[in-house]
């Protein structure tokens, strides 16, 4: 089936503003969204995630490369590109003076679709903003703004859903009803495309995984697999006694004696339903080994990247 | 055409203004009473007639136009300068909307809300002195070809200006300098030779004197100049309206 998003050496070098020079902040990306998935682009601050998207929403104007919105390409036919996306940007803009019905509703208009009170009033329901609907923006919460801009790009029934960063300093109720809408919305057909630097939120969200950093896509995976790469942790112990090597009771955990002899390493992967840990705590116990203190502890996203990056030169 | 984007543009920017309405039209109908009051009663009574209209009823074209191009200019300005300034452009940035369509929403708001106080100004200046209008259709004309004009050129100050002060510098430093030495309040035959010729240079003039023709019948140029002038500078509006979203300069990176 044909890509809903096809992207072919994307580049893009933003032009230098003094003092700062020229920064290339894509690097020739290739990449195919399919349709009606949820895809996740993970990446630390400053990779390029959001000059990504807004390449191709149109916000940005990009150095090479072509980007095909459902076979449209999205300079030429700007038109039927942008009309089938919907975009919730990362930073919050919204107009503080005007209520949260009338720029919910010019959202609408400006993608060129009839006016439709119902399916609004769905939306604003559905975002629990119904009762805020005659409250100028200005005065709602972060929380409620972040909303208002869910609604607005979901105002024109879009195809596809760009969310930038959409958990950035967002409270815990609005994190879980943004997640249901999200898995209704891809229900319903809907692709969505998300940005993230959280690991777990790519695992708890994602069918699929693009990585980005500094301005290229790593790998691009099923999140399943993806995740059997990247979910590694590590529990270490901290022995009572120095000890000079492993027991030979405890040959059969993938076990490292840091240097010292004092820390026993243990790493694990965090997507088996058995860890193992309790079975090593429990050789542990019967080696007579005693701990003072144990600590896990996640690879972190750097230490993925330099490893994902690592592996593939 | 995606017409619905031009009237949701356009709806939205009326509904902006009429929230603040009382305000839009209180300072400019304040002023102009001022300026009757002033040049028209008190200095006006010892100017002799020009051109055989009482001075008060001449300078009512010209206070028009002074109103037209200084709201325009601030209208159009600001209405593409706060998205800019509030980062929600990029919603228009992201929408299926072409240039034009955009310029047509806002322009359009933006003339639309300066040729109504233009006419509120008619009304008001009717109030204090005699004013007929013998050509009502041209005098139209002028007032449409006018407040797109200049709204064009505020949409291209408010595209350029990177803060608020250059915002408000060009008005101040060019709208209306160019507007009271462009014959507001005076006929251009009344300077010294050598000024009328360094007042040709100035675009103003055109729209005044035509404007004013519109309503006497008197013009310090010809009418179809006036009119030739008023269509090349909306030209040159257009074609740097045209460059600047062909570059997507200061709009897009
Ligand atoms: N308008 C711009 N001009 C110059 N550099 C920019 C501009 N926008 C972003 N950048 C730079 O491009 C890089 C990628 O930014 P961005 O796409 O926002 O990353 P992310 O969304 O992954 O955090 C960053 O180093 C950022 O500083
Ligand atoms: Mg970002």
């Amino acid at each position: 089936m044909q890509s809903i998003i096809a992207i072919a050496g994307l580049a893009k070098t933003y032009a230098p503003r003094p003092p700062m020079g020229a920064f290339e902040a894509l690097k020739s990306i290739d990449l195919d969204v399919r349709r009606g998935e949820i895809f996740a682009l993970l990446g630390p601050n400053g990779a390029g995630k959001t000059t990504l998207i807004n390449i191709v929403c149109g916000i940005v104007t990009a150095t090479s490369g072509t980007v095909l919105v459902d076979g449209h390409d999205n300079v030429a036919e700007f038109r039927a590109a942008r009309s089938r996306i919907g975009l919730v940007p990362q930073e919050l803009h919204t107009d503080a003076f005007e209520t949260v019905w009338k720029t919910v509703s010019f959202s609408r208009g400006l993608w060129g679709k009839p006016a439709n009170p119902a399916f609004i009033e769905k939306i604003l329901k559905d975002l629990s903003l119904w009762e805020k609907k005659d409250n100028r923006i200005m005065t709602l919460s972060g929380g409620m703004k972040r909303r208002v801009m869910i609604a607005k790009a979901l105002a024109h029934e879009p195809q596809i859903l760009f969310l930038d960063e959409p958990t950035a300093g967002v409270d815990v109720e609005l994190r879980r009803d943004m997640w249901a809408l999200v898995r209704r919305l891809r229900d319903s057909g809907v692709t969505i495309v998300l940005t993230t630097h959280y690991i777990q939120e790519a695992e708890e969200m994602a069918d699929r995984v693009g990585v980005i950093s500094a301005g290229a896509l790593i790998v691009v995976e099923d999140k399943t697999t993806l995740m059997r790469k990247l979910g590694r942790k590590q529990l270490t112990l901290h022995l009572h006694q120095r000890i000079e090597s492993i027991p030979a009771a405890l040959g059969a955990h993938a076990l490292e004696l840091r240097p010292g002899g004092q820390d026993l390493v243990y790493t694990y992967d965090t997507n088996t339903d058995r860890s193992g840990i309790a079975a090593l705590l429990q050789d542990v116990g019967a080696a007579g080994i005693r701990f003072t203190d144990l600590q896990t502890k996640e690879s972190s996203l750097e230490e993925i990247f330099v490893s994902l990056v690592s592996k593939r030169s | 055409m995606n017409l619905i984007a031009i009237r949701s543009i356009y709806v939205f920017e009326m509904s902006r203004w009429f929230r603040t309405v009382l305000q839009s039209i209180l300072s400019p109908v304040i002023s102009t009473t001022l300026y009757f009051v002033v040049f028209g009663a008190a200095i006006g009574s010892r100017f002799s007639d020009v051109g055989g209209i009482g001075y008060g009823s001449f300078i009512v074209p010209g206070l028009i136009m002074l109103m037209l191009l200084t709201q325009s200019v601030a209208n159009a300005s600001f209405g593409i300068y706060f998205p800019r300034f509030t980062g929600t452009i990029y919603e228009l940035l992201s929408a299926p909307v072409s240039y034009l369509e955009i310029v047509l929403g806002y322009v359009g708001a933006a003339a639309t809300k300066s040729i109504i106080l233009g006419l509120i100004i008619l009304a008001t200046a009717g109030l204090f002195v005699p004013v007929h209008i013998l050509h009502p259709f041209w005098m139209i004309g002028f007032l449409v070809l006018t407040a797109a004009t200049f709204s064009l050129l505020g949409f291209i100050i408010g595209v350029w200006a990177d803060g608020f002060e250059k915002l408000q510098l060009v008005p101040l430093l060019v709208i209306t300098p160019l507007t009271f030495l462009g014959g507001t309040f005076y006929s251009v035959q009344m300077l010294p030779p050598a000024w009328q010729k360094v007042a040709l240079v100035n675009p103003v003039l055109y729209l005044v004197s035509g404007f004013r023709w519109s309503f006497y019948g008197i013009a310090d140029l010809s009418v179809a100049v006036s009119l030739g002038m008023t269509l090349a500078f909306l030209a040159v509006c257009l074609a740097v309206i045209a460059w600047i979203f062909k570059t997507g300069y200061r709009l897009k990176t």
